[in-house]
């Protein structure tokens, strides 16, 4: 779209409002259910911010936290890049919460609060959902997927990693729930999909995910703790924050692309900024979820992000999330269905070069030999630290390019080599003809 | 408006500029950021709670995040971050001193590490958005209340945009044929060129129903009193006045020049410096250091900046004067000029600065006076204060020339208001900006009727 140049017309601006089984937020930008969304003045300070959402921190029976409890994973002088922690549901009274939640929904109607909760009987949950209800909250999300302390007393992943259980009792949940209700999965789990149809069997009207996952952030070396460390002790936590989000996302797309599942989702794991939420939205998730980013840099993070997913769908011509939900989902494919005779090579820029060499010791010691020093190029002028790709052995394998320190310089491109496509379920059924094989000698 | 509708008001259009102008050889001394340079620098900041950096600027950029918006990739929304706050941020990105500002309270100075280079990044932001052309703001809804600026400099600018965005009717009255203030004629070009303050105006104006009235000083071509009857409310930005100049022996002599007014000429018109050799700059302020080095890159063999106090005792940048070392510039301190020698040709040109050394207090040591050879004066002791525009105004308080106003920007006199350099004697662009904004919201009250003025 054009960008009006007068600065007297108003851009038609694209409708972030989203809608996740049912429960509607004015963006798709949720609190996930953790310290952030711990308390009535907390989610209210984070709407003020810009939040469209919030899920309240699981509530049960209150539980006691240890101390210290949080770890985080430090990359190469950038901290918490991945993050985790060892506590559990909330500890504070549950009236508290609920009248707090009560205080908040009035406050912002127009916001999405959704009530997580992790209990054990079927009493229980029926008690503690009514309750919620009462709240005036607009969903329930259902914590399956706790991975420490919770599980042990038979709750938490020790739900989510059992379809049977988790049908059960999310059968329960929709039986009693007037509002929506979501799943939240447990990524402790060889294969997500058998959970997702589980909820989905047990009739959620959609699930969250992921949870944390089952980690051991660190260790002492000098004291030989487990980190984080309570005394001289530790146990293994939940691992989350940016460096989890591959893993987020390919369980997002895995149950967006299931035959049969079909349910709304909401993208949980690694969120940091617009980008991140777009990538989730764009493999299926209708609202996404932050806890770590929040709890490291502040309810603030969400205008960049409210105003660079507005850009982006201005940039890319979408008026609504629905359009943009699932876009990349197509895309996700079998390995057995990908083109064998499709062929890349790496070019080298020589003028965004700055000769550092990265990318011939990668293909050297780490993929198939084929950059080589400037000084071996013909005519090679005696200064020039430009490496030579050989184009005749490069695999089009990526990793010169990851590992090149200047953005644009190696690109990937396309060479035509004459075959027709054909994917490896093509040759083994039709025995379709495949090129040569390269750099393997 | 027409000239019949106001006849004592003989404006005359915006002059373009030449193209031979001798600021045009001056490059940025400070290149831009790249995009990686950008991203890698921008990723750096910590998005720190209450960052002294915002404390530090006075027009309170929400920096911490601009920064992030540009780590993002949101770069249209960090030059929202960055407009919102301060509408000539791509100038003042260029022309700050922000080693002495935001960057200089970086919290990583304290962290003994390289404090984030804010300027830089605010610069990418902004030269992306002019890039582009994007306009973030329009105009609010007519308020059928107009206001009248004395001045079209930064502290106008700024007045009139905010004004605008409020839907008050603004007409800028400027004596000059150009506008931009001080940003077109006094600036540094190694930091912004007078083409560029120019485009960084239009773009300013873009927002629509901004009327300059070019080559009209109000108190000349049009009285206070008819500015104030043709007006709801008057804001003044008029700045400074002439260079102070010195009353002493010889100041007749030609080659004698106030240095804002050299600096003007360098930056509007040709100018051929070609036959002078030695170069001296009497003062020791921000505008003695930029001539200096204005005079090194024109291509003066040797400059010498004369000051009567000692180095560190300058009130001009350190690390401008670092910078004007590194371009050849000498110094001689303790000198107070107490007259001027002519040439023994015609005797017409200035060929020496006769000089006493001073003692600690500042006082003249007996025996010591002598001359300092050279063929070019340009004085950098200061500039008059425009007070007397409004002397005669009842109601409006003067300090040492400086117009008296509250935090507001309101002067003793209803519907009266001022900001910038004629009310701070003399800071940054930037305070000018904050100055201005802050005005222009107080004006808004007073029109809503919400305050008195
Ligand atoms: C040589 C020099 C270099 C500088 N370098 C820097 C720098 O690098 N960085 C920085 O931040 N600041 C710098 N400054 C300071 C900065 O330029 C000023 O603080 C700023 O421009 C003040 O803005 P203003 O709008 O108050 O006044 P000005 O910029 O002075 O604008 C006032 C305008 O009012 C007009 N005017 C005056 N009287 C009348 C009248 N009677 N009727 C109509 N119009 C009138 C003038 O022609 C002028 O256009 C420098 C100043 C000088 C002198
Ligand atoms: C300290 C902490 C406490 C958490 N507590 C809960 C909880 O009570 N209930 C829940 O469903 N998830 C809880 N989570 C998991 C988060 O809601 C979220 O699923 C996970 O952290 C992944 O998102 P992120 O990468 O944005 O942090 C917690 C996470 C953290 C770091
Ligand atoms: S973050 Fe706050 S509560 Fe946690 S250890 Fe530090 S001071 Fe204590
Ligand atoms: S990694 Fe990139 S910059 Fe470094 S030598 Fe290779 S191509 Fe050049
Ligand atoms: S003080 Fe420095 S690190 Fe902190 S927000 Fe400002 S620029 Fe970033």
């Amino acid at each position: 779209m054009v960008e009006p140049s007068n600065g007297t017309k108003k851009n038609v601006s694209p409708s972030l409002v989203s809608n996740t089984g049912g429960i509607v937020s004015p963006n798709p930008f949720w609190l996930a259910s953790a310290p952030p969304a711990n308390s009535g003045g907390q989610v209210q300070r984070a709407f003020d911010a810009g939040w469209g959402g919030a899920v309240w921190k699981t509530l049960g029976q209150p539980i006691q936290n240890v101390s210290s409890r949080f770890g985080g994973m430090h990359a190469k002088g950038v901290r918490g890049v991945g993050f985790n922690n060892i506590e559990l549901i909330t500890d504070r009274p549950l009236e508290t919460n609920f009248r707090e939640i009560y205080d908040t929904k009035k406050k912002y109607p127009k916001h999405a609060v959704i009530v997580s909760l992790m209990v054990e009987t079927r009493e229980e949950w029926k008690d503690i959902i009514k309750r919620s209800i009462d709240t005036g909250a607009d969903g329930l999300e259902l914590n399956f997927g706790c991975p420490h302390g919770m599980c042990e007393r038979g709750m938490g992943s020790a739900v989510g990693q059992e379809p049977k259980v988790n049908q059960e009792i999310t059968s329960w949940a929709v039986e009693y729930s007037s509002i929506p209700v979501l799943v939240k999965l447990t990524p402790n789990v060889s294969d997500i999909r058998p959970h997702g149809m589980a909820a989905k069997r047990g009739g959620a009207h959609g699930v969250s995910l992921i949870n944390t996952i089952k980690s051991i952030i660190g260790v002492d070396i000098d004291s030989f703790a487990i980190e984080p460390r309570v005394q001289n002790l530790g146990t293994n936590g939940g691992y989350c924050g940016q460096a989890v989000r591959p893993i987020a996302l390919h369980m997002c797309a895995s149950l967006a692309r299931e035959e049969g599942f079909g349910l709304p989702i909401s993208g949980i794991g690694g969120v940091c900024n617009w980008r991140d939420a777009v990538e989730f939205i764009l493999l299926g998730s209708s609202s996404v979820q932050v806890c770590t980013e929040v709890m490291l840099r502040g309810y603030r993070i969400v205008e960049d992000m409210n105003e660079g997913l507005t850009q982006y769908m201005r940039d890319h011509g979408f008026a609504t999330i629905d359009e943009m939900v699932g876009k990349a989902v197509p895309n996700y494919s079998e390995w057995g269905d990908l083109d064998l005779n499709y062929e890349t090579i790496a070019k080298i820029d020589p003028d965004k070069c700055i000769g550092c060499n990265l990318c011939m010791t990668a293909c050297h010691d780490g993929a198939h030999q084929c950059i080589h020093p400037a000084s071996t190029k013909p005519g090679w002028d005696g200064k020039s630290r430009v490496p030579v790709v050989d184009e005749s052995e490069c695999v089009g394998c990526n990793l010169c390019q990851i590992v090149c320190p200047v953005s644009g310089c190696i690109t990937m491109e396309e060479v035509p080599n004459g075959f027709a496509p054909a994917t490896w379920n093509q040759h083994v059924e039709t025995g379709a003809q495949l090129r040569p094989k390269k750099g393997a000698h | 408006m027409t000239e019949s509708h106001t006849p004592r008001d003989p404006a005359t259009p915006r002059a373009p500029l030449s193209a031979d102008r001798a600021e045009s050889i001056f490059t940025d001394y400070k290149p831009a950021l790249t995009r990686d340079q950008a991203i890698t620098e921008a990723n750096r900041c910590l998005f720190c709670t209450d960052a002294p950096c915002v404390q530090a600027c006075p027009t309170h950029i929400d920096i911490p995040q601009f920064i992030r918006k540009i780590a993002t990739g949101n770069d249209e929304g960090s030059a929202r971050t960055i407009f919102s706050s301060n509408i000539l941020g791509m100038t003042c990105a260029r022309v700050c001193p922000v080693e002495v500002l935001c960057v200089g309270d970086c919290v990583y100075n304290d962290k003994g590490e390289p404090p984030i280079q804010i300027g830089k990044l605010q610069r990418y932001a902004t030269d992306l958005a002019f890039e582009k052309g994007t306009q973030f703001f329009e105009a609010g809804p007519d308020t059928g209340k107009s206001v009248g600026l004395v001045g079209a400099g930064p502290a106008s600018l700024a007045a009139a945009h905010r004004l605008r965005r409020l839907g008050h009717r603004v007409t800028i009255y400027e004596k000059r044929r150009v506008v931009g203030g001080l940003n077109t004629t006094g600036v540094a070009p190694h930091k912004l060129r007078a083409d560029a303050s120019l485009e960084e105006v239009d773009w300013v104006l873009a927002i629509g129903g901004i009327d300059v009235r070019t080559g009209v000083s109000i108190g000349t071509d049009l009285s206070f009193e008819e500015l104030e009857k043709r007006h709801d409310a008057v804001f003044v930005g008029a700045g400074l006045g002439a260079d102070t100049l010195l009353d002493a022996p010889g100041s007749q002599l030609a080659n004698i020049e106030g240095a804002v007014a050299w600096i003007e000429r360098m930056k509007l018109e040709k100018l051929d410096v070609s036959g002078f050799q030695h170069c001296v700059v009497v003062g020791g302020g921000n505008t003695a250091l930029d001539v200096v080095r204005e005079a090194r890159t024109l291509g003066i063999p040797k400059v010498t900046l004369l000051y009567r106090g000692h180095e560190a005792g300058m009130s001009g940048y350190e690390h401008e004067w670092e910078s004007a070392k590194v371009q050849g510039v000498g110094a001689a301190w303790r000198l107070q000029p107490i007259g001027f020698e002519a040439d023994v040709g015609a005797g017409k040109s200035v060929a020496g600065v006769k000089c006493v050394r001073l003692d600690e207090t500042k006082k003249a040591i007996p025996g010591t006076e002598h001359v300092v050879p050279c063929d070019l004066v340009l004085l950098a002791i200061g500039q008059s204060t425009l007070g007397s525009l409004l002397a005669s105004l009842p109601g409006v308080a003067l300090e040492k020339g400086r117009v008296v106003t509250d935090e507001q920007g309101r002067t003793g006199r209803r519907g009266l208001f001022a900001g910038g350099d004629c009310r701070n004697g003399g800071k940054e662009v930037v305070n000018a900006v904050a100055e201005g904004d802050t005005a222009a919201l107080a004006i808004d009250a007073y029109l809503k009727g919400n305050s008195h003025g």
